[in-house]
């Protein structure tokens, strides 16, 4: 009878095991050090929007020159492309959900303070606010997460938010009741008008005559993310 | 997160992986042997030997094989070339002639019938204590029989089969073989001290003569003979070892066709022999070859099979993600998006795992190279077109092979 030496293969299993469980230590090291990372982000956004609306409420003893160009995060657009491309590895967990909630309430509260200041320093931005879903019931989504990325890029001052139409937040909630958006998406809110259904460039460029003169003004400010991976 | 392709990923790896360090434990436990064989490898008898040359339309390369086996440092009285010509169609037989004369050389001519049965008309004209083969593509290293003879003075090894290299690689086909064909010379060898080698190659191994008056001559055996007996002997639990320092040279398919056709006939015949010799698996008493390697062979062709499947899966995704952008925005590089940022580093225990693996076959290749060359060169052009095309074009003939096996349909020599 040849022999089989059971040592070794206990042996060789114990190490294999053991590679096994160090990868998943690093593994779970790293994530959570991006998780980390993406809080730290999200807290930092958080500190910008409140030293913007301090700012804001300084408005009355202050000119819109004082306020700092830079109170339109720059690291919303950062913290978007993250959370959607970890949402897409881990899947939604409730830590992602937790972060992309908070995420969803920056941009909210981003969006209402541009309001209030475009008003009050009579500048005047155009604002989408795009509804999506990721939950397998919206093929135009992937399309048109697509169509406002590159919109973004061709016209930096435009600012566009988007949303998780299925994501649990109050403050979705109540801006989606406000709006008026229907569960029929994709669907952008422009001017106060809905729009369902995919929009191609030049369908949104139709809508919004003045994007060519944002073209040309051209002075890059931030804007969120487009989760057209999340979309899938 | 966690679906059933992840999971069975994670089995794929967790399987290789052990593989990979059952081999590097196998190579610590027996580093203090490789070491004595490589210093004394001088042989105290010379037991007789005759080499079985088959060939088949063979006449551009069998005067160099006959030319290098005369060559070879060997007792003259101990050692008889057979070269049977199997019917060729070309000019092999007056070749061959040229030889008649030799006093070490016999010709003989039958008709065309296939390898194996040019070796046991060989076998019929020989009563050498050690009877071993020579494909008429090959040629061996001056030393080689001696280093083989060394083997034999164990008198449970019943086989020895030496290391095969890549005979001058030239074009990038070749180069890659030249790199798989040193990592074989290494995986052989821990085969060989695990006592579970399931081929004795046709490039020179040798056999002991007893091997075949018990067992009995070689087989059709789907096209793979030298696979078959291995099995065969392996079943009556016969010694077969590897005589690393033995090198003989083989001529490579120089094209993607004839690489195909070769390891299309090797893949099959080692699922089809593997199907008749089933009674071996898994069986204490056949040792490691049963509970280890023979399971990892079927393991292997399947794993390769869908982890290609994965990838080849996910290409298409991102080919339609892709044609979807296209369509929808037309063709855009967003610069700012292909600057590096190590959040998007993929850190999951999968990634990590896999790039282990990658690194440890990486390390097992180059241990391969160092027993066969030498030297490890990591830094050389033929194991990046090793890396960089071996993993594309072998699941071709793997993916080829299974179908014949599933719809009964066989392959040829050539």
């Amino acid at each position: 009878m040849k022999k089989t030496d059971l040592k070794k293969y206990l042996f060789a299993f114990i190490i294999t095991a053991a590679i096994f469980l160090t990868a998943t230590l690093l593994s779970g090291y790293f994530n959570s050090k991006k998780i980390d990372e993406l809080r730290s982000i999200e807290d930092t956004i958080s500190l910008d929007i409140l030293s913007t609306e301090t700012q804001f409420q300084l408005l009355e003893e202050a000119s819109c020159e004082d306020i700092s160009n830079s109170f339109l995060s720059q690291e919303l657009g950062t913290l978007g492309e993250r959370l959607s491309h970890t949402e897409d590895r881990r899947g939604s967990d409730k830590e992602i959900t937790d972060l992309k909630r908070y995420y969803s309430l920056l941009l909210i509260k981003d969006y209402l303070l541009m309001k209030q200041v475009s008003e009050k320093c009579d500048f005047d931005p155009v604002f989408i606010l795009y509804f999506y879903s990721n939950e397998g019931d919206c093929p135009d989504c992937i399309r048109e997460g697509h169509v406002l990325t590159r919109l973004r890029e061709e016209y930096p001052q435009l600012r566009i938010y988007a949303f998780d139409y299925n994501l649990d937040l109050s403050a979705l909630r109540t801006l989606i009741s406000i709006r008026a958006v229907e569960n029929n998406l994709p669907a952008l809110v422009i001017d106060d008008t809905v729009y369902y259904g995919f929009q191609g460039i030049r369908d949104i460029e139709t809508i919004i005559p003045d994007l060519v003169d944002l073209r040309e003004e051209g002075s890059a400010t931030s804007t969120d993310p487009l989760p057209e991976s999340s979309a899938e | 997160m966690i679906t059933l392709p992840i999971i069975i990923l994670y089995l794929l790896f967790f399987i290789s992986l052990y593989f990979e360090v059952f081999l590097l434990i196998t190579y610590f436990e027996n580093s203090q042997n490789l070491k004595n064989e490589e210093e004394n490898w001088q042989p105290s008898f010379y037991p007789s030997v005759s080499i079985l040359v088959p060939c088949f339309n063979e006449e551009t390369t069998l005067a160099r094989t006959i030319e290098s086996l005369l060559s070879l440092e060997y007792p003259k009285d101990k050692f008889k070339i057979i070269i049977i010509n199997d019917g060729s169609t070309d000019n092999t037989q007056n070749v061959a002639m040229t030889f008649a004369s030799h006093p070490q050389i016999e010709v003989y001519e039958k008709e065309n019938g296939g390898k194996y049965t040019a070796l046991n008309y060989g076998l019929t004209k020989t009563t050498s204590d050690l009877i071993g083969c020579l494909d008429a593509d090959s040629f061996v290293n001056k030393n080689a029989l001696k280093k083989i003879a060394k083997y034999f003075e164990d008198k449970e090894t019943m086989a020895v089969i030496p290391s095969i290299k890549v005979h001058n690689p030239k074009n990038i086909l070749q180069h890659m073989q030249h790199v798989e064909y040193s990592w074989g010379i290494f995986l052989k060898k821990m085969l060989s001290y695990l006592q579970a080698l399931y081929v004795t190659p046709g490039p020179f191994s040798i056999i002991r003569r007893e091997v075949y008056d018990t067992i009995g001559n070689y087989r059709h055996a789907h096209n793979t003979e030298d696979l078959e007996i291995a099995l065969r002997m392996q079943s009556k639990g016969y010694k077969i070892v590897t005589a690393h320092q033995a090198y003989v040279y083989t001529v490579t398919p120089p094209t993607i066709k004839k690489l195909y056709k070769q390891r299309l006939r090797w893949t099959y015949g080692f699922i089809k022999n593997t199907i008749d010799y089933r009674f071996l698996l898994l069986k204490r008493k056949y040792g490691n070859l049963s509970i280890l390697i023979l399971p990892l062979g079927i393991f292997s062709i399947f794993s390769v099979l869908y982890f290609t499947t994965v990838v080849v899966w996910n290409v298409i995704e991102k080919i339609i993600e892709k044609y979807i952008e296209i369509s929808t925005i037309g063709f855009h590089i967003n610069w700012s998006n292909l600057k590096p940022d190590l959040f998007y580093l993929n850190t999951e225990t999968i990634a990590i795992v896999g790039a282990t693996l990658f690194c440890l076959s990486i390390t097992l290749v180059l241990m391969g190279r160092k027993m066969a060359d030498g030297q490890m060169k990591p830094l050389s052009l033929d194991l990046f077109y090793f890396l960089a095309f071996y993993a594309f074009i072998a699941p071709v003939w793997i993916a080829k092979a299974v179908y014949n096996v599933v719809f009964s349909k066989k392959t040829s020599w050539r």
